[in-house]
Formats: structure tokens, sequence, C-alpha cells
């Protein structure tokens, strides 16, 4: 216990840093189940539903898959890079959520530690563009330790798509930086505080909507996703950099891009969509109660699926769920609690739209083959991203009325 | 809370400087020689930071700033030669590069 | 033994086995991934150094993009493991020593030099921002010459590199 009382940051950082992991572990499962589901619903068919209720323990089926299933290993590989490469992919793809604030700075620990962010550093975006640039190893060296045409091929395709498209995925972000003045999450966020015309919340995505649609756009072409999937489109080119791998190391590159969709999901939230800002005004007071009702609502759905239902053992976990959602909802209409998770509630669904958006378009778009691809990266993205900073730096000097105050 | 003295990390500079010459020296990989240079210019970029803190001064880290741009732009053009050089001598190793005329 | 010492030998200590890797690896890649190992360990050491942007930076520019640029190529190449070829035999017990002797050298006088005494403590995050801000200043006017002429130097390398990679057609 004195452990405790003598070194309460490093306790209160490891205590953030488990939970984090834990939620991360779980949305990262969820989200693959989302996916199919959403894909599923795009198409007109279901998706996972037999599994659990509503197929919600189909990721928890495809772990035990994944664990049980036999890991092969091809003969002539680098066996130590071929080992380290997911587990570098996963590593850096899980660390940037560290450096994320997920709710307002003024939520503390009864010892004065922030509750919402791990690490808030003053250069925290800088920091998240360091560890998402070393994001390449992984994808190279997958692609050489496998030993095999198709994979060495397609990482290199991947890893030179990831470092272009970073150049512009930096640079429109750039433009939001010169707008806040600083390059800490929070004060980005706060300085996207209040409202024009009393309605429109004064985020980012209204005065640089080139730089968020620039920064969207390389943001697909970084975390590998349709429509610049083509390193790891499986009619183009088997699988790509992953194709060698198998079982437990081959979830992990599938979690790695997940990690990735979640962490540039998270940036742009706090840059352009206003974080944990909430964009109803302030004075509509019984908005904290949104979170509660929401989950309420769920709670009433799975109550009339568990009354429509006709097996006994769906009927069960339908039950279990509506009982989960119903507590959880309780729960939040308490006023204290509501309060404090009004910040992650808001931030958690802008995070949900992005990945919606993302998901949307993979169910829709084609894909673009490399030379699209590399040609669009650099000869459109590029320039558009460096006019947009020029345009916002002119008008910051040029109009003192958009200096931060 | 003893920290550590600046002498430490020149020390560290130094070791890491002079493990860069002596890869300099014995390997025959040209891209090895080439990140042997590179290791050494890291150590001179920690021996540059140190100087910087010990005065209080950000001249340092300035210089830091142009020492990583122009190793960068250096990398470039010199992969660019170590490409050509494998194509047309076969080999990457810098002893096969003995001949005045390609 | 406070954590800032305890992290600094642990950094210097992997800093120094990446460099040993680097030289007694036998394949090229393997020698890129322990120079990635020194460099990321470097910019830890720069932030205990109390200089952020510029650990960032190392690790966005260097560690991020230049070593990305070495890994491509060996693997563009093909390059294989170190070849033995014929050198004379005395060379390896007389250099490596000498080597050595040169290594210990360079640290006697480093750390004989008059700044041997200040003391780095990791400062706080509290004038990160404000350091940022003066450092880009200082780039931006004292070194105002400097900064164009390295961006013409890039554009030139840019050129180099194209010129130079390019198949004759």
């Amino acid at each position: 216990m004195e452990f405790i009382s003598q070194h309460p940051v490093l306790v209160a950082a490891v205590v953030k840093v488990l939970i984090l992991l834990f939620i991360v572990m779980t949305a990262l499962a969820y989200l693959s189940y989302a996916e199919r589901k959403l894909i599923a619903h795009i198409q007109s068919r279901w998706g996972p539903y037999n599994v659990g209720a509503h197929g919600l323990l189909q990721p928890l089926a495809d772990g035990i898959k994944f664990l049980f299933k036999e890991d092969v290993t091809p003969p002539a590989s680098d066996r130590f890079i071929y080992t380290m490469a997911p587990f570098l992919a996963l590593a850096l793809g899980m660390s940037t959520i560290a450096l994320i604030p997920f709710g307002p700075p003024s939520v503390r620990f009864p010892n004065g530690e922030e509750a919402f962010s791990v690490a808030d550093l003053n250069l925290g975006l800088l920091f998240v563009f360091a560890i998402t640039s070393l994001g390449v190893y992984g994808v190279a060296l997958a692609g050489w330790s496998s030993n095999s045409k198709y994979s060495l091929l397609g990482s290199l395709r991947s890893s030179a798509q990831m470092v272009s498209y970073e150049v512009s995925l930096t640079i429109s972000v750039v433009g939001v930086v010169l707008l806040a003045g600083t390059l800490n999450f929070n004060d980005l966020i706060q300085s996207q505080h209040g409202y024009w015309l009393h309605f429109i919340p004064r985020w980012n995505c209204f005065p640089q909507i080139v730089g968020f649609l620039c920064y969207f756009v390389a943001a697909i072409a970084e975390t590998n996703r349709v429509p610049f999937d083509l390193p790891e489109g499986e009619t183009e080119i088997v699988a790509g950099f992953h194709t060698e791998y198998s079982s437990f190391k081959f979830a992990m590159f599938f979690m790695a891009e997940y990690a990735n969709m979640i962490t540039v999901s998270c940036l742009a939230t706090i840059l352009f969509l206003g974080g944990w800002l909430s964009p109803l005004p302030d004075r509509w007071t019984w908005q904290i109660y949104l979170p509660g009702a929401g989950l309420l609502i769920l709670a009433a759905y799975c109550a009339w699926d568990t009354v429509a239902e006709m097996r006994g053992i769906a009927r069960l976990q339908f039950a279990v769920v509506t009982l989960i959602a119903g507590g959880a909802g309780l729960l939040c209409l308490i006023p204290a609690v509501a309060e404090t998770i009004k910040g992650p509630f808001w931030f958690t669904t802008k995070i949900l739209a992005i990945l919606f958006f993302y998901i949307w378009m993979r169910a829709t778009l084609p894909r673009f083959r490399y030379d699209q691809l590399m040609s669009f990266g650099w000869k459109l993205l590029l320039p558009v991203s460096l006019a947009n900073l020029v345009i916002t730096a002119a008008f910051i000097v040029f109009w003192p009325l958009l200096r931060h105050p | 809370m003893s920290a550590v003295p600046i002498s430490y990390y020149l020390v560290l500079s130094a070791i890491l400087f002079g493990l860069g010459v002596v890869a300099v020296v014995f390997k025959r990989n040209i891209i090895t020689i080439f990140m042997s240079i590179e290791l050494m210019l890291n150590a001179v970029n920690l021996a540059f930071v140190a100087f910087a803190r010990a005065h209080n001064q950000l001249d340092g880290l300035v210089f830091v700033f142009f020492v990583i741009v122009v190793a960068a732009a250096e990398a470039a053009v010199g992969l660019a030669i170590v490409i050509m050089l494998a194509q047309n001598r076969e080999s990457l190793n810098v002893e096969r590069v003995n001949l005045l005329k390609l | 033994m406070s954590i800032p010492v305890i992290l600094f030998f642990l950094c210097a200590l992997v800093a120094v086995a990446g460099a040993v890797l680097l030289i007694l690896a036998r394949e090229p890649i393997h020698s890129a991934l322990a120079l990635v190992l020194v460099m990321s360990t470097l910019a830890i050491l720069y932030l205990l150094l109390g200089a952020p942007f510029i650990a960032a930076v190392q690790v966005i520019v260097y560690a991020g993009a230049v070593m990305v640029l070495f890994v491509f190529v060996i693997m563009l190449l093909n390059a294989g493991s170190e070849e033995r070829t014929n050198i004379s035999r005395l060379a390896k017990p007389i250099g490596l020593p000498l080597g050595f002797v040169l290594l210990l050298a360079f640290a006697y006088f480093l750390w004989r030099s008059p700044v041997g005494g200040a003391i780095a403590n990791g400062t706080g995050s509290s004038n990160d921002a404000a350091d940022t801000v003066k450092l880009s200043e200082m780039l931006f006017r004292q070194y105002l010459f400097p900064f164009e002429a390295t961006s013409i130097l890039i554009l030139i390398a840019i050129l180099g590199a194209l010129v130079l990679a390019r198949k004759e057609s």
C-alpha cells in the first residue's frame, strides 16, 4: 500500500493503461464484427447471427479459431524478422492510443491525475505522427521475411503507398495547427469551443474543409483500406504482405489494421470534429442524459427480441444482453455519472461515425490500380494539401480576426 | 534526485562514433558502410543536443535539425549511386569497385 | 538510483548493443534494424535531455523515412550476406584493438571537456511549446539562409537521385 501512496503517478498511469488496453482490445474485436455486419446489411444479407445474440460472440469464436489454427512458417524465411513483424505492427498501432484524450482534462482522479488521457503531452500531435511513421516497418519487414514473390511485391507497394500518403497526411494537418497555435490535443479541442451564429459548432472541419477531405483521403490510403487496398486485395495479389502468415500472427496484422483505423479516426475527431466537445449547445443541459437514453432504447430492442425469439439458448442470450444494456442505461442516467461520461460519449460517437464511413466505403467502392494510386497521391493530394497550407497561412497573416486569441 | 551529468552523454556519443568508425573500416557491403556513416552522424547529433542542454541554448538543436536534413539528402543520393553500382557490378562488395571506369 | 539515471543507462546499453549488432550482423537487413533500434534509443535520450521536438523529428525523419529508404534499397537489391574476401589476416587482430583505442581516446577527451560537470535532468513538460516556438523563431530568423540553402540542397538531391536511378532508355 505504501508503494501506491509513494508513487501515485506511476500507479495511476498503470491503471489507466490497463483499462485502456482492455477497452481497445475489445473495441478491435468488435470493430471486425461491426464491419462484417454493416457490409452484410449493405449487401442485403444478415452477417454473423448465430454465434451469440445477433452474432455478438462472433469475435470470441474468431479469436478461438485463430489461437487453435496451425502455425505454418515458410521454411526459408528469416525466422526472427518473420516472428517480429506482426508484433511490431500491433505494438505501434496500439501505442498511439495512449496519447489521445478521450474526455476533458478537468475530470480527474482523487490524486489529481487526468482521468481521460494516459499522456497529455505538449507535443502530442508530433509524437502520434512519429509512431505512425514507424508503422511502415511492420509492413515492409513482413513482406521481406516471408521469402515469397507475392509478399515482397505487396509489401513494397504497400510501404511505398504508406510513405507517399504520410506526407499529405502531415501537411493537411498543419493548417489546423496554425489556426489553433498549439500541438497539444486538449488545447486543440478547446480552441474549437463555441458556436458561429449560435448553432454551428466552431469545429475545424468547417473553415478547414479542404484540409479535412485531404486528411481523410490520406488516412484511408495510410491504413491500406478500400479504395486504396491494392497491396492486400485478394483478387489482385493473393493477400499481399500477409500471404504467408497464419493463425495468431495473421490475427495480429488484422488487429493492427483496425488499430490504425481507430488511431486515424481519433486524430480526425480531435483535429477536425471537435474531439470531446458536444455539438449541441451547452445550455441544453438535458443532453447529458443522451447516452443513458440510447442504452435504454437498445435494451428495449433486445427485450423485444427476447420475446420474439423461439430458440431457448438464443432467448437466454438476448435476455442477458437486455439486462446488461438496461443496467448500463440506468447507470448512465445518474447525473454524476452522466456528467462524467459526456466527453467520452461524444468522442466515441464521432469516432464511430468516421468508422461507419470507412466501412461504408469498403462495401461500396472499387479499388484503385497501383499507378493510379501513386499518381493520385503525389500529383493531386500533395499539391492540394500544400495549397491549403499556404492559403491558411496567408489568411492568418493578413486577417487578424482569424488569429487565435 | 540525482540526475545524469552531461559527460555521460558525451562518452556515449564517443562510443557510438568509435563503433561507427570501426564499422566503416571493417565492413565490405556498401550499404552497411553507408549505415555506419549514419551511425556516426547520429552520435554527433547526440553530442550536439548534450552541449545544447549544457549551455542552455537552442543553437545546438538547430544544428541537429540541419544535420538530420542533410543526412537525409545524402542518403537519397548515395543510395541512388549504390543502386547503379549494384546494377553495373552485380555485387555489393566494396572491394569489387576497384576500376576507374564502371 | 532515480528513474532518469536508470532510463539513461538502459538506453545507453541498448544503443551500444545496437551499434555492436550493426557490426556483427551478417545480413544487411539485420544491420538496418539494429540502426533503427539505435536511432529510437537516441530519441529517448533526446527526451531525457529536454529536447522533445528534436526527438520527434529524429523518429519521423531519420528512423521513419531515411531508414525506410535503406530497407527499401536492401529489399530491392536483394542484398545477401557479407562475402568473404581475401584481405590480409593481420588486419583484424591489429585493426580492431586500434579501433577501440581510438574509441577510448574520443571518450576520454569528451569526458574531460569543460562542460563535464553540468547536470542534465529531463525538464518537465511545462515549457515544451515555448521551446518549440523559440526554436522555430531561430530557424526562421537567425538561421534563415542555411534553412533556404538546405531546401535547395534537398531539391538537388531529389533531382540527382531521379537522374541516377533512371533506366537508360
